[in-house]
């Protein structure tokens, strides 16, 4: 689960780290007291959405940049132009992201950026800590291109942060002076503390800064949670923006269904994340194009197919739907008996291709025989991705 | 010979008295499964269907049934700390089916395995455990598509293991030992293990990996394969239209940045002569092929 940077930064606050004035606001007439409520000429207006990129964004009517740096009396007309508008970047798709808040900061002047991040590393099962010196950079390129400008320290779950850690992440960034080791290790201290007590999968600054006057502090925020851990944690569920999420994966959640939206026309509907996936994979190697993946678990029942279906449908550019079930302890007939239920509730009149294998299976394709629905059945998943995609393909000419 | 369990193993099963645990575990006995003993905290003198005596604590039932391989399908809020306990009992064996642990209690749990004198190996979460064929079936994958043979599976998905045991079986050949390492980003039991110990296995003959985006696991093991192997292998990587960023329904199949991606395995694994099916239904037939059998 992603958070928007306003909350991370109320919760880096609550951790002991350093962060600029900020005040937040949901609404424009809150834009003049929160500008007034801070210090300076100049004020940074920050269009909050789950995606990064917003600097160098444009709004879906025209107006350029998502962050803007502005005189003071300026900032809540620029703030007006964002609130509501659609945010377009390199990381929210064509689609673009509706900005329901506003983040004021106050401007500091940069001595130098850095970037730091804290994640699981999966190889090990350790915490990871990433430093690196080329701030306000993608890592990734600079891992490629300047790894000796990063250093990563592998933290052991069991013992957590050391200080020596700590001192050697901070003479690496060059903070070796008293006062700035001292600010370091508060920071990197309270950023491993929200790390390791909230259960979030990743916790990055980008850039972390060092002002001219000599002070450590968080210039952007970025948090995500372990989504299995959110049970032990309401404070951060509380946190969520549902209006960030697709609200067709919202709806399949709650029916224990795992959905997620894709840009293609063939809807598929699978038991098992990795089959799922596989299903996707084929439809595309046969020159279709996955509509999603939606993997239905292992104790799906009449009713979560039906659901299914109902979610599927909500994609308009979805044109034919292949069912792909690898009966275990998931017993074809009763997916036979969902599939009929749910074409006759939900009224499917869109191509269907059903390929059914595994415990049962004969009694379940008998009864999608003697059920008078329409619907193309299967032999093998090959055999039903051809089908769905010749299907589709000659539909759409 | 098989891998890991067989005939002999005597399994004791943690969680056996709630809705999963019961269910598979009659399936595993009704599969012939040496299930020697079942543990809910609380229950224990109970008798499980009047066949399998309850436990307060899995160290019960390592001294006084001599289990030697623990599953647990206790709920995620509780089971990294059954597999401590199993750990804790010395269990050898631990399968842990558990899907959506905290990766931070898995964190820990992995820290515990890695110990010196930690007597345990796990396998999952998050998985749909471990069989061989016609002797030993410890997890709720279904029994009857699987055959007595020679042919190591190791695999991250449940389903998908399915798929390519079934073709494996429809083409005639059976498999030595199956094992489901899971979905998680931290398991027990990686991919590269699960080959080092076909590669030993004097009756697995071929290896088939099946594999997905997030990660390095199959790389690791692929370099190692090179290196070390003569079995035939062959190998499927699902996810190859997953879209980045995204954590495709299991908790460790998520491309983040440059790393994990499907094509990158794919490229790992051939340039380490293994083949790679083409697509999820071939699997057995890449296999069989490579192997010079078709």
């Amino acid at each position: 689960m992603n958070i928007h940077e306003y909350q991370a930064k109320e919760l880096f606050k609550e951790f002991g780290v350093a962060i600029p004035a900020g005040c937040v606001a949901k609404s424009a007439n809150e834009f003049d007291a929160a500008v007034a409520s801070l210090g300076g000429d100049v004020i940074v207006v920050k269009s909050q959405i789950h995606a990064g990129g917003r600097g160098k964004g444009v709004f879906a009517d025209g107006f350029q940049g998502g962050v803007k740096l502005v005189k003071r009396d300026e900032a809540p007309s620029i703030a007006a132009k964002m609130l509501g508008n659609t945010l377009i970047t390199k990381q929210t798709g064509p689609a673009g992201k509706t900005v329901g808040a506003i983040l004021f900061t106050e401007a500091n002047d940069i001595q130098k950026e850095y970037y730091l991040s804290i994640l699981m590393d999966r190889a090990s099962g350790k915490v990871a800590i990433v430093a690196s010196l080329a701030g306000g950079m993608d890592i990734e390129k600079v891992a490629e291109e300047t790894p000796d400008q990063i250093l990563t320290m592998l933290i052991d779950p069991d013992i957590g942060l050391q200080s020596f850690q700590v001192r050697k992440l901070g003479f690496f960034l060059g903070f070796g002076a008293k006062e700035l080791m001292k600010q370091w290790t508060s920071i990197i201290k309270g950023l491993y503390r929200l790390f390791w007590e909230k259960d979030c999968s990743m916790v990055e600054v980008n850039p972390l800064i060092l002002t001219v006057s000599g002070k450590i502090m968080a210039l952007d925020a970025k948090v995500s949670f372990d989504d299995n851990a959110l049970f032990r944690h309401p404070e951060i569920e509380a946190l969520r923006d549902l209006h960030e999420e697709d609200p067709k994966e919202t709806e399949a959640g709650k029916y224990g269904l795992n959905y997620i939206a894709l840009d293609g026309n063939i809807a598929c509907m699978v038991n098992g994340a990795g089959l799922a996936m596989s299903t996707m994979d084929i439809i595309k190697f046969f020159g279709g194009n996955p509509a999603n993946f939606l993997d239905v678990g292992g104790g799906a029942n009449e009713e979560a197919i039906t659901q299914a279906f109902n979610i599927l449908l909500k994609d308009k550019n979805v044109k034919g739907i292949l069912v792909n079930i690898f009966g275990g302890i998931m017993r074809c007939d009763v997916i036979a008996a969902g599939v009929i239920a749910a074409v006759k509730n939900v009224g499917l009149t869109l191509p269907l291709v059903v390929r059914l294998e595994g415990t049962n299976v004969e009694k379940g394709r008998q009864m999608l025989a003697d059920s008078g629905i329409k619907l193309t059945t299967a032999d093998s998943l090959a055999d039903a991705a051809e089908k769905i995609v010749k299907i589709v393909a000659a539909e759409n000419k | 010979m098989s891998v890991l369990v067989n005939k002999d193993t005597r399994v004791v099963v943690s969680g056996i008295t709630g809705n999963t645990g019961a269910f598979h575990t009659r399936q595993c006995l009704e599969y012939g499964t040496n299930i020697v003993a079942g543990v809910t905290p609380g229950k224990g003198g109970q008798i499980f269907d009047e066949k399998v005596p309850v436990f307060n604590t899995i160290a019960e039932s390592v001294s006084k049934e001599g289990a030697n391989a623990c599953v647990i399908y206790v709920p995620p809020p509780f089971a990294a700390d059954s597999i401590m306990e199993a750990i804790d009992a010395q269990v050898p064996l631990i399968i842990c089916i558990t899907e959506g642990i905290p990766v931070k209690d898995m964190a820990i749990v992995k820290s515990r395995l890695m110990q010196k004198g930690c007597k345990s190996r796990l396998i999952g979460p998050n998985c749909p455990g471990i069989i061989t064929p016609g002797e030993c079936k410890i997890g709720i994958m279904p029994g009857y598509i699987h055959k007595p043979g020679t042919v190591g599976v190791v695999s991250r998905s449940g389903t998908l293991t399915y798929e390519a045991v079934w073709q494996l079986t429809c083409l005639g050949y059976g498999q030595s030992t199956v094992i489901g390492i899971g979905g998680d980003p931290i398991n027990g039991t990686s991919h590269l293990d699960a080959v080092k110990m076909f590669n030993d296995d004097p009756q697995t003959e071929a290896i088939v990996m099946i594999g997905e985006i997030g990660g390095n696991g199959e790389q690791i093991a692929a370099e190692w394969l090179k290196e070390n192997c003569k079995k035939p292998t062959a190998a499927f990587i699902a996810g190859r239209t997953a879209p980045k960023g995204r954590r495709m329904g299991h908790a460790g199949a998520i491309v983040s940045g440059k790393s994990g991606g499907a094509e990158d395995k794919i490229n790992a694994l051939k340039s380490a002569g293994i083949a790679v099916a083409e697509t999820p239904s071939v699997i057995g037939e890449t296999l069989l092929k490579h192997w010079g059998k078709i």
